[in-house]
């Protein structure tokens, strides 16, 4: 099978290389765990604990009642020191849980391990997985039990591991498939037994040949899984560019990927699914990739949710040089800090640290109408277009123009010569949109 | 404190200023040769023209307090095809005339760089044109007056230089567009670094070769294709001035019919216009309809059912 592609997007230097050989190292958390009661797409959590409370690994801290939400575990033991709003990677105060780590991680068993786990039904793999606190683990964080229960009218025939893994510098997902691949098999087929008669396809973009190897191995007695080569090209990961790569289908415009009968999960979340099941483990811990030219040592870390992006940083060796940004995620679609003293969360992918050199901070000069733009926009948008017309504020045009389509990857600002701010006028304009909607 | 923006966080090399000093490195064989075959006053005319540019938008900028921005070079570009447009023979205020006009009332006026509806050296050597006619048409090299491959084509009178000088740039004629071979040396230069992309110099020669070929100056299919192709400034505007950004379209279907269509017009004006070139007015004239092609070649959004 050859390797399967999208149209357009671009090549940035790929960096994997500073951290691609590291083996993923587990991190145990010294200073105090901050948990925000938001760590996913959808309602916040309500803390079920309150101060002077004693909490276990494993212990469910947070909850909400609301169907799109994912439950909160505290990842160590130790006492709830206080609950307040505290900084959130996303830049806002949230709700959090503030948890003293007595260092002797005592664990509570909340969920049942299931090595019988093929025959459960769909509605109870569904319920452990919702009650594990699963979310994309690719760091949009959407509940990942909402996305295996998609509406009854839609049919399912393709079921999408994503580990394209298309961030410049981020090897996490590379580490977990070199390190775990049987599990995530397992995860995989455990989908799969939630979709009878569906095909299962794990998505590796071609610059991981010995990732692919290893999970062709790991599935080699699945018959309805096929690993499928990708060509190595920024976002062979989106949602929309990887399910056309890899089943040709495009999804228009305000459509799920059920519409098109593919549910796509990140490849960590195919390894946390098979975590909950066999080994009853809730979500309190992911891999992440601290990395970039002001890390000391690039390394890939199994960290505990709630440890503070300062250690994480430590555990890496500190900084060589001071960072101009310190970011949660990948340099494309990843979140600027302001500040060390954020909590890991369920979506925190990599800590990235670029120097001055890496994170240019040019100044943005008029469009010259070059196309470049136009020529890397994966899902055939006019950029410089979109761009004026939020900037002279007609967001209707706006919406007109396809604006609503964009899915903020970012090639179009990478691409532009004139350094110009096009990505971060369309999440103006695409919020300034929906809030006129709801207005109406 | 860390900086803090919105994403993507890294970005490409690419800068206005590389871009355009690749276009300057790519005119450079077209310039030696200008002066290779007209002479110092060639240089003269090309370096008054260029200064004048520069000065055009520094002096702009700075009386209407504007972020001054010579140094992405785009003045220099202009300045240079400006040049490249004169006949070396003319008075040396006229290009720091032109250079001022491009600059000023073609490219400031609408809103500065990306923004004019005409490109800046085509419209100041109309304006040349019209204003001073006897001196934009003085092809005198040397004391010697030549005329144009494509004026004794169109006129008749005196010996029709050879293909061979006419591709090598031993002809009269304006000062860039006399050697093909060294303007095509910048052009694949241009294309190597992607600075610009095959689809209007292409569209735009092939229709001018098939046309002058098909209709021919003596009668139907007649026509020497290849020396009119190479005959005065048609490999200069198709890859040095119809692809110019702010005035061609951005989508490659809109430039093929962008190209198409200068072809279309600079064979209509050789053939049958009052002027022996046609080649700066077709570009013109084309660029106006960029908004339009542009807006009907649209690509289909990813995911949208037409």
């Amino acid at each position: 099978m050859g390797l399967l592609t999208f149209k357009k997007g671009i090549h940035p230097d790929g960096r994997k290389d500073l951290s691609m050989n590291k083996a993923i190292q587990d991190l145990l958390p010294k200073g105090d765990l901050v948990f925000p009661m938001q760590q996913h797409i959808g309602a916040p959590c309500d803390p079920l604990v309150k101060k002077g409370d004693r909490v276990f690994v494993g212990q469910k801290i947070g909850e909400s009642k609301a169907f799109v939400s994912a439950p909160i575990y505290s990842s160590v033991s130790g006492t709830i020191k206080d609950i307040s709003p505290r900084l959130h990677s996303n830049g806002t105060m949230v709700l959090s849980i503030i948890v003293e780590n007595d260092n002797t991680y005592d664990e509570v068993q909340t969920l049942i391990a299931h090595n019988d786990y093929e025959k459960l039904s769909k509605p109870e793999l569904v319920s452990i997985i919702k009650e594990a606190g699963i979310v994309g683990m690719g760091g949009a964080g959407f509940p990942t039990h909402i996305k295996l229960n998609p509406p009854a009218d839609k049919s399912i025939d393709s079921i999408i591991i994503n580990a394209a893994e298309c961030e410049p510098y981020l090897t996490c997902d590379y580490r977990l498939m070199l390190e775990k691949s049987n599990e995530i098999a397992i995860g995989l087929k455990i989908i799969l037994q939630m979709f009878p008669g569906a095909r299962g396809y794990i998505g590796i973009e071609d610059n991981k040949p010995d990732a692919i190897d290893v999970m062709k191995k790991a599935c080699v007695n699945l018959s309805n899984v096929e690993v499928t080569p990708l060509i190595t090209k920024y976002p062979q990961g989106a949602e929309k560019q990887l399910i056309y790569s890899i089943t040709g289908r495009e999804l228009s415009s305000g459509k799920l990927p059920a519409d098109v009968s593919c549910i796509v999960q990140n490849v960590g979340s195919a390894y946390e699914i098979y975590n909950a099941v066999v080994n009853g483990k809730p979500l309190i811990e992911r891999v992440l990739t601290v990395t970039g030219e002001a890390i000391k040592e690039p390394l890939n870390l199994r960290v505990r949710f709630g440890t503070s992006i300062d250690e994480v940083i430590q555990a890496a060796g500190g900084f060589k040089e001071t960072p101009v940004k310190v970011i949660s995620g990948g340099p494309m679609m990843g979140m600027a800090l302001s500040s060390l003293n954020t909590p890991v969360i369920k979506g925190t992918s990599g800590i990235l640290c670029l120097t001055k050199q890496q994170a240019k901070l040019e100044e943005e000069s008029s469009c010259i109408r070059c196309g470049k733009c136009m020529g890397v926009c994966p899902m055939n948008l006019n950029p410089t277009k979109l761009n004026s017309l939020v900037l002279r504020g007609k967001y209707e045009d706006f919406e007109e123009y396809h604006g609503m389509d964009c899915i903020e990857c970012g090639c179009c600002s990478y691409a532009c010569p004139a350094k110009r701010h096009l990505t971060q006028t369309f999440r103006e304009g695409k919020r300034t949109v929906n809030i006129n909607r709801r207005k109406k | 404190m860390y900086t803090v923006s919105s994403s993507p966080h890294i970005k490409s090399n690419d800068s206005v200023q590389g871009i355009m000093r690749d276009v300057i490195i790519a005119l450079i064989p077209a310039t030696l040769a200008g002066i290779y075959f007209f002479g110092i006053k060639a240089f003269l005319v090309t370096l008054v023209s260029v200064l004048s540019c520069i000065s055009a938008e520094a002096l702009w900028q700075k009386l209407t307090h504007r972020k001054i921005t010579i140094r992405d070079l785009s003045a220099v570009v202009t300045g240079l095809l400006l040049a490249f447009n004169l006949p070396a023979a003319v008075p040396l205020w006229l290009p720091a005339i032109g250079g001022f006009f491009a600059i000023i009332i073609v490219k400031q006026f609408f809103g500065g760089i990306g923004q004019n509806i005409m490109n800046p050296a085509l419209a100041a050597r109309a304006f040349l044109l019209a204003s001073w006619p006897v001196h934009m048409t003085n092809f005198t090299v040397d004391g010697v007056s030549a005329a144009t491959a494509l004026g004794i084509l169109k006129e008749g009178g005196g010996k029709l230089p050879s293909l061979m000088n006419v591709f090598i740039g031993n002809v009269g004629g304006c000062i860039g567009e006399t050697s093909v071979i060294a303007l095509l040396i910048g052009a694949a230069y241009l294309l190597y670094k992607k600075i610009i992309s095959w689809h209007t110099p292409v569209a735009f020669i092939g229709s001018v070769f098939i046309l002058t070929f098909i209709l021919g100056r003596n009668g139907f299919m007649t026509g020497n294709a290849l020396y009119e192709i190479f005959a005065g400034g048609l490999i200069l505007g198709a890859f040095f001035m119809a692809t110019d950004y702010s005035t061609s379209p951005m989508t490659k279907k809109g430039q093929v019919i962008f190209g198409i269509g200068c072809g279309v017009l600079t064979t209509v004006i050789r053939l049958y216009g009052g002027y022996a070139e046609g080649v700066s007015y077709s570009i013109l004239i084309m660029s106006l309809f960029v908004p339009f092609i542009d807006k009907f070649t649209a690509p289909r959004i990813f995911g949208e059912v037409k």
